[in-house]
């Protein structure tokens, strides 16, 4: 059975007189384990479809099925806990809380699934240590590269053994070097526990670490290319 | 699930971040606090002093002056003219089923020796019934008698004043004293009262037999003259009847027509004291109001900055919607925010309300009572400001789109 399964999804949005539709009748599997990367042009309905993957938006047509479960009818609330138990999140931005240091960051997942204080430190610590950031677990993000930073970040997104890994253009804010540092511990991820990674990118150096590539345009899927 | 402690500990943080502002809104609250505690304060303090005094004076009691008379067009104030006996008196007891008790007085200010001591003080000439009166006991010795009274002796009863100034340490009971020269047994001490509604010392006194006063003291300008008379209601309901069988009473005993003004006064104190004692609590429940508005504002200052802080933190809103966290989640980290501002503005001015009423009254001389219930009615008070305007900012924080919050710069 498929992990991740989207079942003609059309997302339109309503801007005054104006439909806009950002996505089109998208449908496409993405099995537990694989490495994907999700290409097109801005505008191409590639970040609308991430929203969706993430559970941060629903679809207007269509169905979207994670881990079997139809995510349609789900609440608000019902929502917010597939992010927390099923999904990470990591952003070009980074979105780390300034102000807190890095473990707190990391910390901040198991904030909102009761884990008790001992345990959360005790994870966010090995959650830092395997991103290679032992040592730095008192910085504030201020202190810390763009690089680390970004580390931060995928610490946070393994914290809660998330099956699945979502980037937003994780190395858009990186220099080339650093992120080939970056899809390096992405590559690790995917092989080591199997996670799921599913990145978007509009750099084909980036997409070139993933085994498959999924392009967007116009709110469809234009092409679907497996690597071995 | 929500993890409360946490949840504190995000709160805690956030207004360490803005200490500031944090402190700046708190102070709103701590003011709010501060003015109920110290307002509510004084009027209970003065609510107090009036219930002790009315309990001092005796309960249901009334008042009659002689005086009042008009002669030649000239109308003269209450007091003015002797015009009660002795008999009035024995006649109001007698006759007027709402009196319990009744001690006529004759009063004067005499100078009292005691060995090489001397002290002046006011002379109360009365009857026994004047203890029961204005409940009054005795600390040392009996009272005197109505023998005594029959026989005019010079006996007499001292306030704790008097024996404070004239025998120090030593035992008063069985004493000689001399007051205007005549030598007077002292046969028992009154109980201290303390201060009266005008401030007066009660304590520094000397009761002595009425006839004793009226014949060897002061004298009077017709035998059986007294100055005033007191007069105890059966109940507090027994006293506008008593006040009305009095009036008539000595109106007829006095031979006043219909169409003459009365030759005497009856003044119900109680309820003068209760007046006063009524009017002390609206006034305090006034000042409650008035500071209560200052708590009013700053709960609004809390909800003002609650509501910049929300908007100022939608990116950090947006990152812990993204991360796993609830509409309840993101609520309570507001909502605790608010509560934890408004209780600790609670703590800091319930210390500065106790301290202003503290100093206040040593200052100022008026007597505060901080009661618990006042601190604990604005400790309340307080949380339940932190939780009302507290709710609409962290309301609006929960609809946020984690998505539209991601994407805020």
């Amino acid at each position: 059975m498929a992990f991740i399964e989207a079942r003609n999804i059309s997302k339109v949005y309503q801007l005054g007189d104006i439909e806009l539709r950002a996505l089109d009748g998208v449908s496409t599997t993405i099995g537990k384990g694989e490495f994907v990367a999700i290409m097109g042009q801005s505008g191409s309905g590639k970040s609308t479809f991430m929203n969706l993957l993430g559970c941060l938006d629903t679809p207007t047509r269509g169905q979207y099925l994670l881990d079997g479960v139809d995510t349609g009818g789900l609440s608000r609330d019902e929502l917010a806990e597939i992010r927390n138990r099923k999904l990470g999140f990591v952003f070009q931005g980074f979105n780390l809380l300034s102000r807190t240091s890095a473990l707190e960051n990391v910390e901040l997942p198991m904030l909102y699934n009761g884990s008790a204080a001992p345990e959360r430190r005790e994870r966010a610590l090995a959650a830092l240590k395997s991103v290679g950031l032992e040592g730095r677990e008192g910085h504030h993000p201020n202190q810390l590269s763009g690089g680390q930073q970004q580390r931060v970040a995928i610490a946070r997104a393994l914290v809660n053994d998330a099956p699945l890994i979502l980037a937003d253009e994780p190395t858009g804010n990186l220099d080339t070097r650093t992120s080939a540092g970056i899809m390096e511990l992405f590559v690790r991820l995917n092989r080591d526990p199997g996670i799921t990674v599913i990145l978007v990118t509009h750099e084909p150096d980036i997409a070139a670490f993933s085994n498959r590539i999924i392009r967007f345009s116009d709110g469809q899927i234009v092409s679907d290319e497996v690597k071995r | 699930m929500i993890n409360i402690p946490s949840t504190f500990k995000i709160s805690f943080r956030a207004l360490r971040v803005n200490k500031m502002r944090s402190g700046l809104t708190m102070l709103g609250i701590i003011i709010g606090v501060g003015a109920v505690i110290a307002m509510v304060a004084v009027g209970a303090g003065a609510s107090r002093q009036i219930a002790e005094q009315i309990s001092s004076m005796g309960s249901n009691l009334l008042i009659i002056l002689p005086g009042a008379t008009t002669s030649g067009g000239v109308r003269m104030g209450a007091g003015t003219q002797p015009t009660l006996t002795m008999a009035d008196a024995e006649a109001i007891l007698r006759e007027c089923p709402a009196v319990e008790a009744v001690a006529p007085t004759h009063s004067g200010t005499a100078q009292v020796v005691f060995s090489h001591m001397n002290w002046s003080t006011g002379i109360l000439g009365t009857t026994p019934s004047m203890l029961d009166i204005r409940d009054w006991q005795l600390s040392a010795g009996r009272p005197f008698t109505s023998q005594d009274v029959r026989s005019a002796n010079k006996v007499a009863l001292l306030g704790q004043t008097v024996v404070d100034n004239l025998f120090g340490d030593q035992d008063p009971v069985g004493q000689a004293i001399r007051i205007k020269n005549l030598p007077f047994t002292v046969v028992g001490v009154l109980a201290p009262k303390g201060q009266d509604a005008r401030g007066q010392d009660q304590d520094d006194t000397i009761m002595i037999p009425i006839t004793t006063a009226q014949k060897k003291l002061f004298g009077a300008q017709f035998p059986g003259m007294v100055r005033i008379i007191s007069v105890k209601a059966k109940s507090a309901e027994d006293l506008a009847a008593a006040e009305e069988q009095i009036t008539a009473l000595l109106k007829q005993r006095h031979r006043i027509g219909p169409k003459q003004d009365n030759d005497f006064t009856v003044r119900n104190l109680t309820q003068l004291m209760q007046a006063r004692e009524a009017s002390t609590r609206v006034m305090t429940l006034l000042l409650g109001a008035i500071a209560s508005v200052s708590l009013l504002v700053g709960g609004i200052g809390i909800m003002n900055i609650m509501l910049v802080s929300v908007t100022e933190r939608t990116r950090e809103i947006g990152i812990r919607m993204a991360i796993g966290a609830k509409t309840w989640d993101i609520r309570l980290q507001f909502i605790i925010e608010a509560l934890t501002l408004s209780l600790i503005g609670g703590v800091v001015g319930i210390i500065a309300g106790v301290s202003t009423a503290m100093v206040l009254s040593s200052i100022s001389s008026w007597p505060t009572v901080v009661s618990p219930l006042s601190i604990l009615l604005a400790f309340g008070f307080s949380g339940f400001i932190g939780i009302f305007f507290g709710f609409y900012p962290a309301y609006k924080a929960s609809l946020l789109n984690p998505i539209d919050a991601l994407r805020y710069e």
